[in-house]
């Protein structure tokens, strides 16, 4: 062989038409590819065939309740943070039917599953997203009991990461250990620079998609452009929470009255739920045909912001806002740490973007552990 | 693998055997598998999930006897249209089945002790199985204590069964009712106004309740004010769950899943939690 080949230490250059191939190589493979793309006035997580479906030249402006999409100086093609959708969408989708079964003569029968579990590529996942899926993989492959649906589509996932070279002011990811640089998680990790991109497997599957596409070693020079790249982003993080004895100090803070503070402003809208990227919270809908002798049950992303969510005969346990918030945050920052040794939040900021109100946790920590 | 056979998420399809009315408004079913493989044993304190086709499924603690795990018992009460659908279920129907699931009450540690049982309404069915254990295996327990309040006569469960336990050796069952009517010839009161009636050797007793939470709080401020210590009082927990498995998220209680960590707790850990309003 005259072309080195792609060590999973060594980093490669890659030019636009060789991320093209990837995506190519990817579908060769039968990987249904998802990446970044415009679409209902954001940037969202789609399908994609060529990097024509990328948004070049598209970046964001986020502050607490505000998302607008502007326009790069240059054509970049992840020269985004992060918009509202998270993988989660496919990994843990938000409409999943269960099973089905049908009736005949008093004696039901679930049916088997139609089709396979898809098998995806994700392109373009950042630092903070990869701890989010690693947060699920804890809390529905790694505790008492796996879950199937998730299982299937985990296994399979090829994932290219993008590192940020840009931080949104929403974005607080080096406080909760989880970015601007991807630690782990990935099979391949691209940084991208102006021509191109400097990218390195971190995977044998990673490594061995890499090494049938065209590259050629990345020059010392761009390695180090891409590191200050990184550096560059980390330094624009500009939100800050203070994870220190969190879990005890918030568990303290149970009956702070800023609670009630917070539920003044919070609706209960769940937008910080849908788009967090941890929140795996589910219910469950059963239904039938009129004729009674087929039955199917969906399940669906829920929300511990809703009042029904902990509604048990006589009513619900949570019913003012101030506990629900309370759940929610207590649960992300406390007793998720509890339950899977791991915080619930990777600090991606989303919550404080999509809230109509503008609440930010970052700030609400602080007022709920000011001391009195 | 597909997407439903996964042991965790299996339904075992069970043949309703038996519908037993209890009281006004709940009812015992019996079931046993139609599937080739007989439903799974299960500890005291456990439950299922128990789906009716089409309608949902619902979360129900087993109420029979441990020792005979091939037929399951379910006591339940109608408050809603899907527990109004399990009751309605005549004999020969089909439902389903998963689990069990959860922690159960800790009947081998409390071997060699006192048994005491503080039981309020549809609260004596998860512990009736101790009960069943209990007299399984008269020898390995010294008394076999029974406190059980209902808000009236009417509202009694296994009103004939109580009256047996209470003839068996070294067990003392008493019973009371909220409000009694004027046939009522037993006692009147809440539960907690039973505890004058029995000695406890608080440091030879391990305390299993199960009632409405409010109920639960007072018998443990009683049993803490005999001596009990937390570690030896034991209560079982009820929360939305619509899995049963830890992935849907409903019924967290501070750091808690009460379906994978409960539904029985040690008052130990569920001390902090517990007066915290709307946790």
């Amino acid at each position: 062989m005259t072309e080195p080949a792609a060590q999973p230490s060594g980093a490669v250059w890659l030019t636009r038409e060789g991320l093209n191939q990837l995506l190519g190589a990817l579908r060769a493979q039968g990987y249904e590819v998802i990446g970044p793309r415009l679409g209902e006035g954001a940037i969202i997580y789609d399908r994609i065939q060529t990097i024509e479906d990328l948004p070049a030249g598209w970046t964001e402006e986020q502050e607490a309740g505000r998302y607008r999409l502007r326009r790069r100086q240059d054509d970049a093609l992840f020269g985004y943070n992060l918009g509202p959708q998270s993988w989660k969408k496919f990994l843990h989708p938000p409409v999943l039917r269960l099973f089905s079964a049908e009736k005949n003569n008093g004696e039901f029968r679930i049916l088997p599953p139609d089709g396979e579990s898809p098998r995806y590529a994700f392109v373009g996942v950042r630092a903070c997203e990869l701890a989010a899926i690693a947060v699920q993989d804890r809390v529905l492959l790694g505790d008492q009991f796996v879950e199937p649906n998730y299982e299937a589509r985990r296994k399979e996932l090829f994932i290219v990461a993008v590192q940020c070279t840009r931080a949104a002011p929403t974005c607080f990811c080096s406080s909760m250990g989880t970015g601007p640089q991807v630690q782990g998680g990935a099979d391949l990790v691209l940084t991208e620079l102006s021509e191109g991109f400097v990218a390195r497997a971190a995977s044998a599957r990673g490594a061995e998609v890499l090494a049938a596409i065209e590259r050629r070693p990345a020059s010392a020079e761009e390695c180090r452009q891409a590191e200050e790249a990184v550096a560059a982003a980390a330094a624009q993080i500009v939100r800050r929470l203070d994870t220190r004895d969190l879990v005890r100090r918030l568990y303290e803070a149970c009956e702070s009255p800023h609670w009630d503070d917070v539920a003044r402003r919070c609706l209960a809208c769940t937008n910080c739920t849908m788009v967090c990227p941890t929140c795996f919270c589910t219910t469950v809908e059963d239904t039938s045909t009129v004729t009674g002798d087929r039955a199917e049950r969906w399940r669906k992303w829920d929300s511990c912001f809703t009042e029904s969510f902990s509604y048990i005969h006589g009513g619900s346990v949570r019913t003012s806002v101030r506990s629900r918030y309370r759940q929610w945050l207590t649960h992300k920052l406390a007793s998720w740490v509890d339950q899977f040794d791991m915080f619930g939040c990777v600090g991606c900021g989303r919550c404080i973007t999509w809230c109509p109100a503008g609440i930010d946790l970052t700030e609400e920590v602080k007022k709920l552990l000011a001391p009195v | 693998m597909s997407e439903v056979a996964q042991a965790t998420l299996t339904m075992t399809r069970a043949r309703v055997l038996a519908v037993e009315k209890e009281t006004h408004d709940t009812f015992t079913l019996t079931v046993a598998s139609a599937d080739p493989d007989p439903l799974p044993p299960f500890e005291p304190g456990q439950f299922s999930m128990l789906y009716v086709f089409g309608v949902g499924e619902l979360p129900i603690s087993i109420s029979g006897d441990p020792g005979e795990p091939e037929r399951q018992v379910y006591t339940i009460r109608s408050v809603g249209q899907a527990t109004h659908t399990l009751v309605s279920q005549r004999p020969g129907n089909m439902i389903g089945v998963r689990g069990p699931f959860g922690t159960s009450w800790p009947v081998k540690a409390a071997r060699g002790k006192d048994v005491l049982i503080v039981a309020g309404g549809i609260g004596l069915a998860p512990l009736r199985p101790v009960i069943y254990h209990v007299l399984r295996h008269r020898d390995d327990y010294v008394r076999l204590l029974v406190l059980y309040g209902a808000r009236s006569p009417r509202d009694l469960l296994y009103r004939r069964q109580l009256a047996e336990w209470g003839r068996a050796p070294d067990t003392q069952v008493l019973v009371t009712v909220d409000y009694g009517g004027l046939s009522w010839r037993g006692h009147v009161g809440v539960v907690t106004t039973l505890f004058r009636q029995v000695r406890l050797h608080p440091s030879e007793t391990v305390a299993f309740i199960c009632g409405p939470e409010i109920m639960m709080r007072y018998v443990v401020r009683q049993l803490e004010a005999r001596g009990l210590a937390p570690e030896d009082i034991y209560i079982s927990m009820e929360r939305n769950m619509k899995c049963g498995v830890g992935f849907c998220g409903h019924c967290q209680l501070g750091p808690y899943f009460v379906c994978k960590d409960g539904p029985v707790f040690s008052y130990r850990q569920m001390q902090p939690w517990m007066d915290t309003h709307e946790l």
